[in-house]
């Protein structure tokens, strides 16, 4: 089943009493058939961020606060066969939490470009649209982009199986305790360190450092197009709006004039539609933005994994290099040739040789360690191999994903500018013969 | 005029004087809407007359007897200045014109004389503007292209105008001023420095005094042409602004369109669809320039027009009440003395005579310029809504074409899709 076909699924409207699932999921079976039932679910079932809302709480430092809780919907599609309806399954879930999600997600599966959440905060902001968090519009674009974040996520072939997120879904209380119980923050702490430190990687994968290089480009020209376009939009809102001084004006006017009078009041109410027309037009513009902005996002996603690589990539090069050093100790220790500097051999020189007893127990020790290191090289390689299969699938996905989505966006833009043209026809048409009247 | 009075209705006496005054220009075609009880407020009035521009102009073209062109600007370079002449041709079938084709040479200091005596000798007359001496903002160079080609056309516009008007083309000192190859010695003509000093200090003083009896329907004339200055202004103002905001527009798309262009260098599948959008953007944003050079040449020079209009409409209006005014100081003289009463009696009569003539004259004129400002005002705005429109009509067609270039791509990857 591809992307395509879950997505699809996942979007369309039906929808019949879930059968909740046993919480207990102690016996392996009842766990494979949770994991049965969870991915068949998810690809049949619809999901919708449906609703916004304003809460007041105590947070973690007993401080009162006010926060934005958005309620998920779900419905299964089985209905569809029976023909029956019933209202959707629901929980309230904060931004908080859908990071949280978000952050298991990346540590459990680092090999995937994760979507994206929508924007923390209003960034690329043209001066009139509130850079204010909460404002009515920004919330109600957040809610579309938590949607879109649940759908592309719930539709991954991969993700969609994941036990946390189907309990994101429909267990409201004791979620987060779930997560935090898995552990997966330590993970994360670690490989973020290890990732934010520099290193130097001597054979990483062609193809996923192309992809490395490729994520900075998208990032770079998404962003310089995502600002130029709100400078654009800003000064095409000054023009129109100016335009409303001629109605204002051309009212005025009227009133003096008796031929002119009833062509001009009519005219300038057109210049005054005019100039409240650009508030819709840029208003709609911003999902285009957001549709960028998603994928500036994801340039961020896709060079994590890429990084992610080098890492282990790099790891696995010191692993090697170990065992190399190793095998070298062995060889000098056993053929008393020292090819390379060593303490043991200064101090040797020195003071004398040591016994054999103690070479031979040495030597033993390193016979273990080098065994163990083999153990390693082999576990490493065969980890990274996995991760660059599994990474370069996704990053295939992603590509594909990326093209059809944004040529989409390109056209929607396209479709938004028609929309603006008619109108300016129309108007103009029509301010035209009210001039005429004069 | 001592004794007389107005008639309160005035409607009879206003339609004789439009019949006759306006026969030149509105003739035979002209035919006056009937509207039952004619309102009495002169303003209402005087704007009886409806007529297409159509009828108009062709009024024109069948009574137009003199045909006055200005062109070629050439400078002129003299040891004390540098200026610019221009050519005026005038060609006519009047008799009063010893030849019917003229051709001389003018600066724009003589087409200043020229309106200059226009107005002293119709003072009540609401003569064409010239454009301004200099252009403040944006410190144009004098010598400018752009500047020379503006004033040229608004000379030209000036010198149609009055050759069009039923009493300052007949003036003695357009002929002059069309005809004579040196206008030098023509200018040493008429009332002296001092005459004219002594007439301002005259008008100063009578502005100072007030009128005792303005009539109502003059009243509202300067109303009218304080309100109309006010709006007039304003609107120009507004097109200003709208020209700066427009050109801050074009900046930023100059620089939106490449950002398009340089994200397709990184890409396979959307090189093309971000290549598309943005060519889109980049002839969207030549049809923006070509709009707003449209507005520049076609609405700001009409705004502009009347911007200087309405101070003309002003200065008639104070011209007219000063010359009551002098009547009224005169009236009043007499009144109060008995002795020299033969000949300041005779001083009245003028005076009052001089008045009666420069309220029909400026009543007259009132109504042929409201036509006209509404006939040049309408035609600019219309102009610019059409342009407007075109403009938008233009970039929809950039970006239908930009659909259909898409989806031809989609339906050729389905055909693809299907094959495989």
């Amino acid at each position: 089943m591809s992307a395509e076909d879950g997505k699809e699924s996942v979007a369309s409207h039906d929808g019949s009493d879930r059968t909740e699932p046993d919480e207990s999921l102690n016996s392996p079976v009842k766990q494979l058939q949770v994991l049965e039932e969870v991915s068949n679910l998810l690809r049949r079932m619809e999901i919708c961020v449906a609703e916004v809302e304003r809460r007041s709480g105590k947070n973690a430092v007993s401080m009162q606060e006010t926060f934005t809780v958005y309620l998920i919907e779900t419905r299964s599609m089985d209905a569809v066969a029976e023909g029956r309806n019933p209202p959707p399954d629901s929980l309230w879930r904060r931004y908080s939490e859908f990071e949280l999600l978000r952050n298991y997600l990346i540590v459990l599966y680092p090999y995937i470009v994760m979507p994206p959440l929508p924007e923390k905060r209003a960034e690329f902001v043209w001066h009139k649209l509130s850079a204010d968090n909460m404002d009515p519009d920004f919330v109600e674009r957040r809610r579309v982009g938590l949607e879109n974040f649940l759908l592309r996520v719930a539709s991954h072939p991969v993700l969609s199986n994941d036990k946390i997120l189907y309990h994101f879904l429909t267990k409201e209380h004791g979620w987060k305790e779930m997560v935090y119980e898995t552990e997966f923050q330590a993970k994360a702490d670690s490989r973020l360190r290890a990732l934010n430190a520099t290193f130097r990687v001597r054979s990483p994968n062609k193809h996923l450092m192309e992809m490395k290089h490729y994520s900075d480009e998208l990032q770079s020209h998404t962003s310089q197009l995502l600002r130029s376009r709100t400078r654009v939009a800003d000064r095409l809102y000054a023009v129109y709006k100016v335009h409303g001084n001629y109605g204002r004006v051309f009212s005025e006017w009227s009133a003096i004039e008796k031929e002119m009078g009833d062509g001009l009041q009519s005219a300038g109410h057109h210049m005054d539609a005019y100039a409240a027309s650009i508030d819709d037009i840029l208003e709609e513009e911003e999902h285009y933005a957001d549709q960028l902005k998603e994928y500036l996002f994801y340039a961020e996603a896709l060079r994590a994994v890429c990084r992610k690589h080098e890492l282990s990539q790099f790891e696995l090069e010191v692993t090697s290099q170990d065992l190399v050093s190793k095998k070298q100790q062995r060889e000098e220790l056993a053929t008393g040739i020292v090819r390379t500097f060593s303490f043991k051999g200064m101090t040797n020189k020195i003071f004398g040789q040591e016994a054999p007893e103690q070479r031979e127990a040495r030597l033993n020790l390193l016979e273990e360690l080098i065994a163990e290191g083999e153990e390693a090289v082999k576990d490493k390689t065969a980890e990274c191999e996995e991760y660059v299969e599994r990474a370069w699938a996704d990053v295939l996905h992603f590509k594909e994903q990326k093209d059809k989505d944004l040529q989409e966006a390109l056209i929607n833009y396209a479709h938004m500018q028609i929309s603006m043209c008619k109108k300016g026809i129309q108007i103009w048409s029509n301010a035209r013969d009210c001039f005429l009247k004069m | 005029m001592s004794g007389h009075t107005v008639p309160a209705d005035i409607s009879g006496h206003m339609l004789d004087l439009d019949e006759d005054d306006d026969l030149e220009v509105f003739s035979k075609n002209t035919s006056l809407a009937d509207e039952g009880p004619m309102p009495n407020s002169p303003g209402s009035m005087v704007n009886q007359y409806r007529l297409e521009d159509d009828e108009e102009e062709q009024q024109d073209a069948n009574t137009k007897d003199i045909f006055v062109t200005v062109d070629n600007p050439e400078s002129q370079i003299t040891a004390l200045e540098t200026f610019i002449m221009y050519r005026v041709v005038t060609k006519t079938t009047r008799s009063e014109f010893d030849s019917s084709e003229y051709e001389v040479r003018r600066r724009y200091q003589d087409f200043l004389w020229l309106r200059s005596k226009l107005e002293e000798n119709n003072p009540t007359i609401i003569v064409h503007p010239l454009p301004e001496k200099f252009v403040m903002k944006g410190m144009v160079e004098r010598f400018n292209d752009d500047f020379i080609e503006t004033r040229r056309k608004a000379l030209h516009h000036f010198l149609n105008r009055i050759s069009e008007h039923p009493i300052l083309s007949y003036s003695q000192y357009l002929k002059v001023f069309l005809t004579a190859q040196e206008l030098a010695p023509h200018k040493k003509q008429g009332p002296s420095f001092l005459s004219r000093m002594g007439e301002t200090m005259r008008a100063v003083a009578n502005s100072v005094r007030g009128l005792r009896n303005r009539l109502d329907e003059f009243t509202v004339m300067q109303e009218y042409a304080e309100d109309f200055s006010n709006k007039i202004c304003s609107i120009d103002k507004v097109t200003q602004r709208i020209i700066k905001e427009q050109r801050e527009y074009l900046d930023e798309l100059k620089q939106y369109s490449p950002t398009y262009f340089q994200w397709a260098e990184s890409e396979e599948e959307l090189a093309e669809p971000l290549r598309g959008v943005g060519s889109c953007v980049e002839r969207c944003s030549k049809e923006t320039e070509e709009q707003v050079q449209h507005l520049s040449e076609v609405l700001v020079p009409a705004l502009h027009e009347y911007v200087l209009c309405a101070d003309t409409l002003k200065a008639v209006m104070r011209r007219r009440d000063n010359i009551q005014a002098e009547f009224e100081v005169k009236n009043e003289a007499l009144a109060s003395r008995r002795n020299e009463e033969e000949m300041l009696q005779e001083e009245v009569d003028d005076l009052a005579d001089r008045m009666e003539e420069a309220n029909n004259a400026l009543r007259g004129d009132w109504s042929r310029w409201k036509n006209i400002m509404r006939t040049d005002l309408k035609s600019a705005f219309v102009s610019t809504a059409e342009r407007n429109k075109e403009y938008y009509e233009k970039c929809l067609a950039v970006w239908e074409s930009f659909l259909v270039s898409q989806r031809g791509e989609s339906i050729e990857q389905r055909d693809e899709e299907h094959a495989s």
